[in-house]
């Protein structure tokens, strides 16, 4: 390779890994606060080495796993309230409103909304959090018991409290 | 291996190798859409827990890998580009760069429409949407900055600097669901583990993964031919492809 050629290719991957090396280290230094959202976990023993917990009134996104048969609704309203799990602490959502369609028993969620007392959530918006799984029913069924049922259908709507 | 590759340097010898490559790709690429695609959407068993909403799947999962494929192709161009100096190589830059846009842009819409009902949001800033995002604009700045200046050449240099430097991007967004917290899932076929998929919906996905492959080699290829006629339109050989034995017939009388 000529010299000029080298010269050239040494200063272009250079500047492809100071890049890289320098994104990365910023990416390191803010890694908790890309975080979309804290787990229960986090929230009960705190947060770092500092062990920072929410205070109350603060603003948070919680995710975690729906506890099965935490979910409980009020039959006149859209009132409804369930606790979430990761590897052991729950933190229990309050939230009004309507919730998707993957929303189950068992199921991840993510919570956004602020803390009214240390371990509970007023939450103004619930997502579901899908996983990487993808199996027909009749697989389902077999492998892990679950009954399929269509959300679009009437059997949805007579099974108290949407679990699967 | 150079002694190879050095003809394809000049305009001339890379023309007749994609006008040789290019009914290939595009028959592939009909044949891989099609049967991958309309297989997944219309044969495929549905999800237990999403229905049918999950069939976004065949068109979400091939463009967004082909996003970051373009991208990456790109930046080695780029660098081809920036070292060798060759035309072809900073052509191929301007060839890339709206297929691979356009793809990151279906991957964006289709995984919008599918969050909606699924997630019940169109949009959360989480690290792979973010990043993905990102990525439609890096595509756009590089597509900017080679039309941005008077002499070509010029241009395609600072599009191959923001190749080069964006294509840090491209890790980032493939293991940004596994280094933070995010809404997106987790890889469910681009993992060396085996497919979180059983074969009756994975089939007809990398059925589609490879005719969206093809379609994108074919794509490329159907612009990189047009762009080297465009630059070298003033050479004799492009005259005598365009207008045929007539136009030497008529230059020799």
């Amino acid at each position: 390779m000529i010299p000029r050629r080298k010269k050239r290719l040494g200063w272009t991957l250079g500047l492809v890994f100071g890049v890289a090396a320098s994104l990365g280290l910023i990416l390191y230094a803010m890694s908790e606060q890309v975080d979309l959202f804290y787990t229960p976990s986090q929230v009960h023993d705190g947060l770092g080495a500092d062990k920072v917990k929410p205070v109350v009134g603060q603003r948070l996104r919680i995710g975690g796993m729906v506890v099965e048969g935490s979910v409980q609704r009020n039959p006149q309203t859209l009132e409804v309230s369930f606790r979430v799990t990761d590897t052991g602490p729950e933190v229990t959502i309050l939230y009004q409103g309507i919730l998707p369609d993957l929303f189950r028993e068992g199921q991840g969620i993510v919570a956004q909304g602020v803390m009214i007392e240390p371990l509970v959530l007023e939450a103004t918006e619930v997502l579901a959090k899908h996983d990487e799984e993808y199996m027909p029913p009749e697989l389902a069924e077999q492998m892990k018991g679950i009954k399929h049922v269509n959300p679009n259908s009437n059997e949805a709507y007579n099974q108290d409290g949407g679990s699967p | 291996m150079w002694r190879w590759l050095h003809p394809y340097a000049k305009g001339e010898a890379s023309y007749r190798l994609l006008g040789k490559m290019l009914p290939w790709f595009s028959v592939l690429a009909v044949i891989g859409v099609v049967v991958g695609v309309g297989w997944g959407l219309a044969f495929a068993p549905p999800d237990y827990q999403q229905g049918d909403s999950y069939r976004i799947i065949f068109i979400h999962v091939p463009a967004a890998l082909y996003s970051m494929g373009s991208f990456t192709g790109m930046a080695i161009v780029a660098l081809i580009a920036l070292v060798w100096q060759i035309r072809t190589a900073e052509w191929s830059i301007n060839a890339i760069a709206p297929v691979g846009a356009v793809m990151t842009a279906i991957s964006l819409f289709t995984g919008a429409v599918w969050g909606k009902p699924m997630w019940g949001t169109w949009w959360e800033w989480d690290a792979r949407l973010t990043s993905q995002l990102i990525l439609l604009f890096l595509y756009i700045g590089v597509i900017a900055l080679y039309h941005a200046f008077e002499d070509k050449r010029t241009g395609a240099k600072a599009a191959a600097i923001l190749s080069l430097v964006g294509v840090v991007n491209v890790p980032i967004i493939h293991y940004s669901v596994y280094w933070w917290n995010t809404l997106h899932q987790t890889s469910t076929i681009t993992k060396f583990a085996k497919p979180s998929m059983p074969m009756s919906m994975a089939t007809p996905l990398y059925i589609a993964l490879f005719g969206f492959a093809m379609l994108t080699a074919a794509l490329i290829c159907w612009r990189l031919r047009n762009e080297i006629l465009k630059q070298e339109l003033h050479r004799p050989w492009v005259q005598q492809e365009l207008l045929g034995d007539n136009a030497a017939q008529t230059e020799g009388q």
